[in-house]
């Protein structure tokens, strides 16, 4: 699957799909400014696994280092927007 | 015998040996569905199926060798995909190049860690996920008396199952949260292929140093890893459960 002409907004829809899967949270209640551990509940374990749903939807590489600084929703919609192929 | 019906149970190394007990263990536990891997001995692994199936498990054997990450990787997808789950995960699959420590070739002492322990770390890391979406699963490996105590002779093999318990109670403590168990069994003399080469002078040496006065079965072992398994074991997570009519404790 080629991620070349997703959209922004494609993007954050399929990021919130994930993340309200994944923690078991209604997408209402993911907003950009949401931190996954704070707001939604997550932990280190949780975190690790949205980081790798979000690899193979979007075939893209988030090293460890970079996966530390997404904190929030927009972070990981961000990072996604800017690194998708 | 419900605790394990519906259960998709992986025994590497399960073609001869403990693994075979394993696996059929969890067979006559009434497994759902009982995978075995194996490397060479394509006969021995088809009797085994045989036997799993005429205890009424649906079974198959799939060939590769625990030493290939890759490989590993694929085994535990095929088989999620093909059986839609995977709860136990039974790391048996070992290799032992014996010699002194002086004579220790590098590509014996990489097989054998890379076989004993990495395939394990291989398949936990495969396995993990999976295990972590069902919110529950069971690891099981395979480690050694000589893990706990060392032997001249056998400084790869007793290094591969030290670490294979730091492995464990690692594992242990990160998925614990998931309901994700994981234990050690340790294995005393058990008699199999892998111990039967050994002479009659240092089996009867062997044999004098184990209280309950004899060689462990392979039976006997598989026992342990099917209680480990169950939900008899439900609050049992990071323990290393010796097999070894006392020669170690």
């Amino acid at each position: 699957m080629s991620t070349s002409t997703i959209d922004p907004k494609v993007v954050e829809s399929k990021v919130k799909s994930i993340i309200a899967d994944q923690l078991g949270v209604g997408e209402d209640e993911i907003k950009p400014e949401s931190s996954f551990i704070e707001d939604l509940g997550a932990d280190s374990l949780d975190i690790v696994e949205l980081v790798m749903a979000m690899e193979e939807e979007f075939e893209v590489e988030i090293p460890d280092e970079e996966a530390e600084n997404i904190k929030t929703v927009g972070d990981a919609i961000n990072y996604i927007n800017t690194h998708k192929k | 015998m419900s605790g394990f019906k519906d259960k998709v149970v992986l025994v590497t190394g399960g073609s001869r040996g403990i693994g075979r007990a394993c696996a059929l263990a969890f067979a006559k536990a009434g497994a759902a569905t009982v995978v075995i891997s194996y490397v060479g001995n394509e006969a021995a692994a088809q009797e085994t199926v045989a036997l799993l199936q005429g205890a009424g498990a649906k079974a198959e054997a799939v060939r590769f060798d625990v030493a290939d990450a890759t490989a590993c990787a694929t085994a535990v997808d095929n088989i999620v995909k093909a059986h839609g789950r995977i709860d136990v995960l039974v790391n048996n699959a070992g290799v032992a190049v014996d010699g002194l420590v002086m004579r220790v070739k590098d590509e014996d002492w990489d097989k054998q860690l890379d076989t004993n322990l990495k395939g394990a770390f291989a398949l936990i890391r495969a396995a993990s996920r999976p295990m972590m979406k069902q919110r529950g699963g069971a690891i099981i490996n395979l480690t050694s008396v000589v893990g706990e105590m060392g032997n001249g002779g056998q400084a790869a093999y007793a290094a591969s199952k030290a670490g294979l318990i730091g492995l464990t109670k690692s594992v242990a403590k990160e998925l614990a949260s998931r309901n994700i168990r994981v234990n050690a069994v340790s294995p005393g003399f058990i008699g199999t292929d892998m111990t039967s080469h050994l002479d009659d002078d240092l089996r009867q040496k062997m044999t004098a140093g184990i209280p309950l006065g004899r060689l462990g079965n392979a039976d006997e072992v598989a026992g342990a890893v099917l209680f480990l398994a169950g939900d008899a074991a439900s609050y049992i997570t990071g323990e290393v459960l010796k097999v070894n009519g006392g020669m170690y404790m």
